[in-house]
């Protein structure tokens, strides 16, 4: 149908969408305003437009937009293995739209990296000069790699839209694809936490443990699924579109599951190194450290084991407390941890978040207009129920 | 052999002619005048600043005394910022020991400042493309700010007018160190250095804490780059495993369904 049409002209003649709300006339401002934050600290450098220093060489854009962005975009690979490797067809409903987010958050990390490093016209240097003794050379290739693969996993979607006669040949590439791409974030998800690894006399002993990778490769497994949670909630609002509760339920418990393991590893390792007590010192450090395996593992999991999980106000706070103790994890990680043995005092400036927030808005945008143009939340056999 | 500097607290005067020595001899800029306890200027080593002397007043038997120590990169044997940096911008000279910075290989993650047990590595922070700052160890192969490689001092050993540093053979340093604490009772019967994070070029003797001068009281003795290294050799082993295990299980859950579809269709026939 399309052989006669160029790829270009195909696009060019697509009935694009975007549907105008007041929620995302902010968003656009917020994105806007992002953008030109940017576009300055790319223009004057870093000094100028944060409030890093030599004792606070790494702030705002790596612990939230890097850090805490790849984890938080882990749900797309988890849902991959179960829908696509374990073929549990049951959760396909969600598996085009968990990818997605995996998608848009890896791209919007991508921009937050670039942000911070001072050299940006040099980034593609560890391509060629390999500095593999590095646990960032790791997570380097396999952020890398992984958005190349993605957005190739991406294309099966597009092409059902426009340049319709690529489509089966991403189809036939598609389980090759979904392979590499579960193994790449395997590997750079824990390398992300192995990067504090070398700080052994820095991060505090609550946080540094010699299983910190496996730590935050297990935590960006278990919170795709809550990220689900709050996604098909805010979703469903925004689409009027429902996720069956026996389809969110079953992920939850199976995200359940490995917080059971993330605690019990957690605990024996603490044990192990005999730090147990710091968390009942009563200082800083140990109060948050409560407070982030408290509200962010252990009622998430009485929540996800009992009747709770049979509601959607159930399923939804599963989702804030465990996407929320998740970002308090991570924040602990580069800052709680850190501020004890590096001194001094960092707050990140007016641009520093306005870039994080804008990217985020960006995000949601890009999010919106993808939904309402391609087959993300109705295909195959599931369609909206409203 | 790799070489190395002594420095004896006991005997630096505070005059600072190292500082100047080494802005002079590096072409650095000066700036204007800032102390840190009265004493210390810079406050800290800084982007333009490859060293400062801290200066410390201690009480001891009702009295004070000012002891100043020299800071600059220690030049570790297995430098942690050297494995940490994922473009080879620093590297570690084997043959002088020197651990140098190469800036056109930065990309500006900053990752060394941090994976530093000594804190040493600092930024341009003011600079629209900043680079890295450290001491080169006055080595450098381009020529231009070489002296090591020439066989001379650093240029902050050559000015020190009171012995306090020394240059040489690390070996032969790390003997003179220990003959001086045993000849002496006032040292402390510590080298920084000869252990600290695997071993440094840089070697202290003192008869004050060494924490005094901002070296971290809880330094190991394990060379930091094992932490990562017993970290990534398994990634080739988790990568081909983990592949090969997905595609076992695409295939064989695959076919499961392909069965029970079929078992259906032969049920409703």
């Amino acid at each position: 149908m399309s052989e006669n049409k160029g790829l270009l002209k195909e696009i060019a003649e697509y009935k694009w969408k975007f549907t105008m709300t007041p929620a995302r006339k902010v968003l656009l401002l917020l994105a806007g305003l992002g953008v030109v934050c940017m576009l300055y600290r790319l223009a004057t450098g870093l000094g100028t437009s944060t409030n890093l220093s030599d004792k606070w060489p790494w702030g705002l854009w790596i612990g939230f937009d890097v850090l805490t962005g790849v984890a938080l975009a882990g749900g797309g690979y988890g849902t991959a293995i179960i829908v696509h490797v374990l073929h549990r067809n049951k959760y396909h409903a969600i598996a085009r739209s968990a990818m997605l987010t995996s998608l848009l958050g890896y791209l919007l990390v991508m921009a937050g990296l670039f942000m911070d490093i001072g050299q940006w016209f040099n980034f593609w240097r560890p391509f060629v000069s390999w500095g593999h003794s590095s646990v960032l050379f790791e997570v380097f290739w396999c952020v890398s790699c992984y958005t190349t693969v993605q957005v190739l996993e991406f294309g099966e979607i597009v092409t059902e839209k426009v340049g319709t006669k690529y489509h089966e040949a991403f189809k036939k590439a598609l389980p090759v694809l979904m392979i590499i791409g579960i193994v790449f974030p395997t590997l750079h998800q824990s390398s992300l936490g192995a990067l504090y690894l070398i700080m052994v006399d820095k991060l505090y002993p609550l946080w540094w443990s010699p299983y910190i990778g496996l730590l935050f490769l297990m935590s960006s497994f278990f919170v795709g699924p809550a990220m689900i949670c709050v996604e098909t909630a805010l979703a469903g609002k925004a689409f009027n579109h429902e996720v069956p509760i026996p389809v969110l339920r079953g992920l939850v418990r199976i995200s359940g599951v490995f917080m059971v393991l993330y605690l019990g590893l957690k605990l024996y390792d603490l044990a192990n190194r005999g730090v147990f007590n710091l968390m009942f010192e009563g200082n800083l450090e140990g109060n948050l450290f409560l407070l982030e395996i408290i509200l962010g593992i252990i009622i998430p999991i009485i929540i996800a084991f009992s009747g709770m999980s049979n509601t959607r106000r159930g399923l939804v706070t599963f989702g804030v407390l465990v996407s929320g103790g998740l970002i308090f994890n991570r924040m602990n990680v580069v800052f709680t941890g850190m501020s004890a043995a590096i001194g001094g005092w960092y707050f990140p400036s007016i641009m520093e978040w306005s870039v994080s927030i804008g990217l985020v808005a960006i995000g949601c945008l890009v999010y919106c207009f993808i939904v309402e143009n391609f087959n993300i939340l109705e295909h195959g056999e599931h369609k909206v129920i409203a | 052999m790799a070489k190395g500097v002594l420095v004896d607290i006991t005997r630096c005067m505070g005059c600072k002619s190292c500082q100047v020595a080494c802005k002079q001899w590096n072409d650095l800029p000066a700036s204007n005048p800032a102390f840190a306890n009265g004493l210390t200027s810079p406050p800290d080593m800084d982007g333009y600043t490859y060293t400062t002397v801290k200066m410390e007043v201690i009480e001891r038997d009702r009295d004070y005394i000012i002891r100043g120590a020299k800071r600059q990169c220690m030049h570790c044997e297995h430098p942690a910022c050297a494995s940490a940096c994922f473009a080879k911008a620093l590297q570690r000279d084997p043959k002088t020991g020197a651990v140098l910075y190469y800036p056109h290989l930065c990309v500006g993650c900053r990752y060394c400042m941090l994976a530093c047990p000594f804190d040493i590595p600092k930024y341009q922070w003011d600079k629209q493309f900043p680079l890295v700052a450290k001491c080169q160890f006055c080595f450098d192969p381009e020529g231009k700010y070489d002296r090591l490689g020439r066989g001379l001092a650093p240029a902050c050993v050559d000015t020190c007018p009171t012995g306090a540093l020394k240059f040489g053979e690390r070996d032969e340093l790390l003997k003179e160190a220990w003959s001086r604490i045993n000849s002496n009772p006032k040292y402390l019967k510590k080298v920084m250095g000869e252990k600290e994070a695997g071993g440094t070029s840089w070697l202290y003797i003192s008869d004050v804490p060494f924490e005094t001068f901002g070296f971290r009281p809880n330094l190991g003795i394990k060379p930091l780059p094992e932490y990562s290294h017993n970290f990534l050799k398994w990634t080739p082993i988790i990568a081909m495993g983990w592949g090969t295990l997905l595609t076992v299980l695409y295939h064989y859950t695959k076919r499961r369904e392909q069965i029970a579809s079929e078992g259906d269709k032969n049920v409703h026939m």
